[in-house]
């Protein structure tokens, strides 16, 4: 099971999905209409490490984490 | 020193004096000829009563520690303190510093250090209005690398 966390504003309580890879998950989130806006501005990090590869494999027990746009100080 | 020790959060609003002494304190006799700190005050503007900060701390300890890595490569070093939560206006939220041998790659440093902050480290920021917080959209900027999943 891949635990699925959304930071920050989005304001989702985190999801437990039974997918292999990010483009599992793009597809799920996408039939969320609440998350539409988010899914265009977030970044999105696999066990707490930015990643911009759609194809990576995830493993049982992994967290993927969406980070919506940062704004410190 | 550990790194762990040279960022700093803090519930509410900074302690500006007690940090900056300390600081100041800490590396003053480490031979170091510059050490120049950024204090961010949250401005009143926009009727807002003040500022409020969620942080991912597991990505931000990452994030801190490359860039004390790039530091260390101009035997330099990085400090930071940030608040979690509320922040009136007129107090402190944000506390930068870098300390090195040298004037110019100080400042250089800290010129890169904020600014990459206030691009990628995974802190989010919300106005304060009428006791409500607010997303500060329009003022946050997508981590690099957005957009994956849309």
């Amino acid at each position: 099971m891949i635990r699925v966390e959304f930071l920050g504003p989005i304001g989702k309580e985190p999801l437990n999905l039974d997918i292999t890879n990010l483009n599992e998950l793009s597809e799920i989130l996408k039939e969320d209409d609440a998350l539409s806006m988010w899914l265009k501005n977030s970044a999105c990090a696999i066990n707490d490490v930015l990643t911009n590869d759609k194809n990576a494999p995830l493993k049982d027990g992994d967290k993927v984490t969406m980070l919506p746009p940062v704004c410190g100080g | 020193m550990q790194s762990e020790t040279l960022l700093e959060l803090h519930d509410g609003d900074l302690p500006v004096e007690q940090i900056t002494n300390k600081w100041y304190d800490n590396f003053r006799l480490s031979n170091y000829g510059a050490i120049i700190t950024f204090v961010g005050v949250v401005r009143d503007e926009n009727n807002i009563d003040g500022l409020s900060f969620d942080i991912y701390e597991p990505i931000l300890n990452n994030w801190f520690n490359e860039w004390q890595e790039k530091a260390k490569k101009q035997n330099a070093i990085v400090l930071m303190a940030h608040s979690r939560g509320d922040v009136l206006n007129h107090k402190s939220s944000y506390i930068a510093a870098v300390c090195s041998p040298k004037r110019r790659v100080a400042l250089e440093l800290i010129d890169e250090f904020v600014e990459d902050f206030k691009a990628s480290a995974p802190i989010w920021k919300y106005d304060i209005i009428n006791g409500k917080r607010e997303y500060a959209l329009e003022r946050s900027t997508a981590i690099k690398g957005a957009g994956l999943l849309g």
